[in-house]
């Protein structure tokens, strides 16, 4: 009796451990909701065809909610994620608190020389790259060829501040409730500091000197921010202090603006005839410079897919990575999915591929944009710190979000461009004085 | 005796109550008609009210892209759980406050409200690191404990008024009857305050329900409820509105129906120590 128990516990016991042995790993990623990535969950199939001993758990949460619980994730050590979507703003962050795995090695076919230079470069700190891109946008012109041709102007190779002023005013034709340009108004460091931020680089400023002194009191300030509360004033939609992309995306689309200057991504949006009552009229151009400038501002964006230290799946998590960002994966969205679907701004090869040059009109123009961008050296000035539209400092959401403040409450009418930049000044002193810099 | 009021200021009052709640049921209405509609008619301006092409699509693309009921379970066990466990603890305190008051119940009682007054992102780091070294993250069991933290003043406070109506003399003759302590609470105290309770309950599973700080921060996959699953449908870039609104609706459906159904005890409870 006793033996035949025995006997059964035992057994059972090996059952279990050749379950535990064969189990799956399942690992966890934590994403944000846009297409791309909505995509790819729907094509895991292939995924868990190659990989059948690979579980993965989606969490998909709204941009900022994802930033928050990331981020206390992994400062405390939390562990509950095995791969993050993060932006190349945290990347250099991060990996410099070694917070993230490096992510070399990631397999022969996986062609690493084939991601765009600009791109991976914003992600690789001391020589390592710490993050994979898995779509990448920088900014452009967007236009209506109709209502340019109306007000009988041409657009230039390399359009102009001068220009898009003009521009606007003429395109503008508020009885029919076309604005001439649309630009981000709603306050924030993604918002409407990702827009000015560039923009005070083609201007030829910059947040601050090398002594990380602040800049709000010098003249390239001044000029960017009065040309920016020009156009929203005279020339933008009502209520554009709270406009942010997906307010201008749909102002747009619906024929309400003349000119949109935003991430290249919006293209793909505004040519598509299914969304877009526009998709026949619209022309793309590089972010404007300053008069005979050359800097477009070096706007670059990209989602990333890293590995915190804390995975204790890291190996299965690199195998997830390596395939969702890799050449083959680009392949298997241009099957299943049509080919204007691959996600864009990460691979060479994407934009030698003859298929998708034709079904995306804006490639040219989006990857024009992406390579004139210099994340390392933002301004044309001296500036002790990286990034185009951001500066890559942990303390730039804080500060970018309350500057962003008295700039939207200068285009919604409450204070005017001197006191906002005199605010932005003081503010921006008194948090870097507190969070130690120089450092 | 009641006053004497004229048909028109009766049919006025009746008119502006209505016109107060439609404009607080708003949103709610707005939301569910958006979830109906396409992306490109979400945004379409001017909204258009109640023409427009109905459709489904965007429920079942919700229903395709995320799992429902699993949320929904997560919902139910999250917002249950932490109101019963908050009761069993809240009962018995506020029989002591209201029956056997000390020379400091009162203070008693605001100190407990004064937590409420933090903003609980104040406390994220150290309950995030308690919740990481018990091994409580991202489960069901985690959330209930800090969800019943987290609304038990609420919950003493309400029952605390309710009991105050009650008057000790039942409860005194009851122990001269014999009563021990736990069956004066269960057999007299308890059926006498069984509205209060009841609806002391329905509203903490709302609040707990609609909580979404805590249920947002403290999971991941496997224990986010309906909050998560809202959250997983606002986008940076790309239209959403429809889907989102297609999500909500979705989340907020059980709560509604629940509410509608003991709409008596809830306005009962919302009102509570209003009436004497």
């Amino acid at each position: 009796m006793t033996v035949t128990f025995r006997a059964l516990v035992g057994a059972s016991m090996m059952l279990a451990f050749a379950g535990t042995a064969s189990a799956q790993t399942t690992i966890t990623v934590a994403t944000v909701n846009n297409g791309d990535m909505i995509r790819m969950q729907r094509l895991m199939s292939d995924f868990y065809a190659k990989h059948p001993d690979i579980k993965v758990n989606w969490v998909t949460l709204e941009e900022n909610v994802l930033r928050q619980r990331v981020t206390t994730d992994i400062a405390s050590k939390g562990g509950q994620y095995d791969v993050l979507t993060i932006g190349n703003y945290e990347v250099p962050i991060w990996a410099k608190q070694n917070w993230l795995l490096a992510l070399d090695n990631l397999g022969a076919d996986y062609q690493q020389d084939d991601l765009l230079p600009q791109v991976a470069q914003s992600l690789t700190v001391d020589g390592k790259l710490y993050a994979v891109p898995f779509y990448a946008e920088s900014s452009m012109l967007m236009y209506r060829t109709d209502l340019l041709e109306k007000a009988g102007l041409k657009m230039p190779e390399n359009p102009d501040w001068d220009f898009i002023t003009d521009a606007a005013a003429k395109m503008t034709d508020k009885s029919a409730g076309v604005y001439g340009i649309c630009l981000r108004g709603k306050a924030g460091w993604g918002e409407n500091m990702a827009f000015l931020t560039s923009m005070v680089n083609s201007m030829g400023g910059s947040w601050f000197d090398m002594q990380w002194k602040p800049q709000f009191d010098q003249p390239e300030w001044k000029a960017t921010l009065d040309t920016y509360l020009k156009l929203m004033s005279n020339y933008g939609p009502p209520g554009a202090s709270s406009n942010g992309f997906n307010e201008n995306l749909a102002l747009f689309q619906t024929g309400k603006c003349g000119m949109w200057i935003d991430a290249t991504v919006a293209a793909s949006f505004i040519s598509d005839p299914k969304e877009s009552k526009v998709a026949d009229k619209v022309g793309f151009a590089p972010a404007p410079t300053r008069a005979g400038g050359k800097n477009h501002g070096n706007w670059l964006w990209s989602w990333n897919l890293a590995i915190p230290a804390t995975s204790t799946k890291a190996d299965a998590a690199k195998t997830f990575v390596a395939w969702a960002t890799s050449p083959e994966y680009t392949k298997l969205v241009a099957e299943k999915e049509g080919v204007a679907n691959v996600p864009p701004g990460t691979r060479t090869s994407l934009y030698k591929n003859p298929d998708y040059l034709k079904v995306a009109p804006f490639a040219e123009m989006t990857l024009k944009a992406i390579e004139s961008a210099n994340t390392a050296h933002p301004s044309e000035k001296q500036v002790p710190y990286t990034g185009g539209q951001f500066v890559a400092i942990p303390e730039f959401q804080a500060i970018g979000t309350a500057v962003g403040q008295q700039f939207s409450a200068a285009v919604a009418g409450k204070s005017k461009a001197e006191q906002a930049l005199t605010a932005a000044q003081a503010l921006t002193v008194r948090e870097m004085t507190r969070a130690g810099y120089p450092k | 005796m009641a006053r004497e009021v004229s048909k028109g200021r009766k049919a006025a009052v009746t008119a502006l109550a209505w016109g107060i709640g439609l404009l607080i049921f708003f949103p709610i209405l707005w939301t569910v008609l958006t979830s109906f509609k396409t992306e490109a008619e979400a945004i379409a301006s001017p909204p258009s009210f109640l023409f427009f092409d109905w459709t489904l699509e965007n429920y079942e693309t919700v229903n395709e892209r995320s799992d429902y009921l699993v949320h929904f379970w997560n919902s139910v066990v999250i917002a249950l759980g932490s109101t019963l466990v908050g009761l069993l603890v809240a009962v018995p305190a506020a029989w002591s406050m209201a029956f056997v008051p000390g020379k400091r119940t009162k203070d008693v009682l605001m100190w407990m409200l004064s937590t409420k007054m933090m903003p609980a992102v104040g406390v994220l780091v150290p309950i995030y690191l308690l919740a990481r070294d018990t091994g409580l993250l991202d489960t069901k069991l985690g959330l209930v404990i800090v969800l019943t933290l987290v609304n038990l003043p609420i919950i003493v406070w309400m029952l605390y008024t309710y009991f105050k109506e009650i008057p000790g003399e039942i409860l005194e003759a009851a122990r001269m009857d014999g009563a021990s302590l736990s069956s004066e609470i269960l057999y007299v105290l308890t059926p006498m305050a069984v509205p209060g309770i009841a609806s002391t309950l329905l509203l903490n599973v709302i609040l707990a329900w609609n909580e979404s700080f805590w249920t947002l921060n403290l999971t991941a996959a496997n224990a986010a409820p309906l909050t998560a699953f809202i959250a997983s449908y606002s986008s940076p870039e790309g239209l959403f509105y429809a889907k989102l609104s297609a999500a909500s609706t979705m989340a907020i459906a059980p709560i509604l129906i629940l509410g509608w159904f003991s709409q008596k005890q809830l306005v009962r409870g919302l009102t509570f120590g209003a009436v004497k």
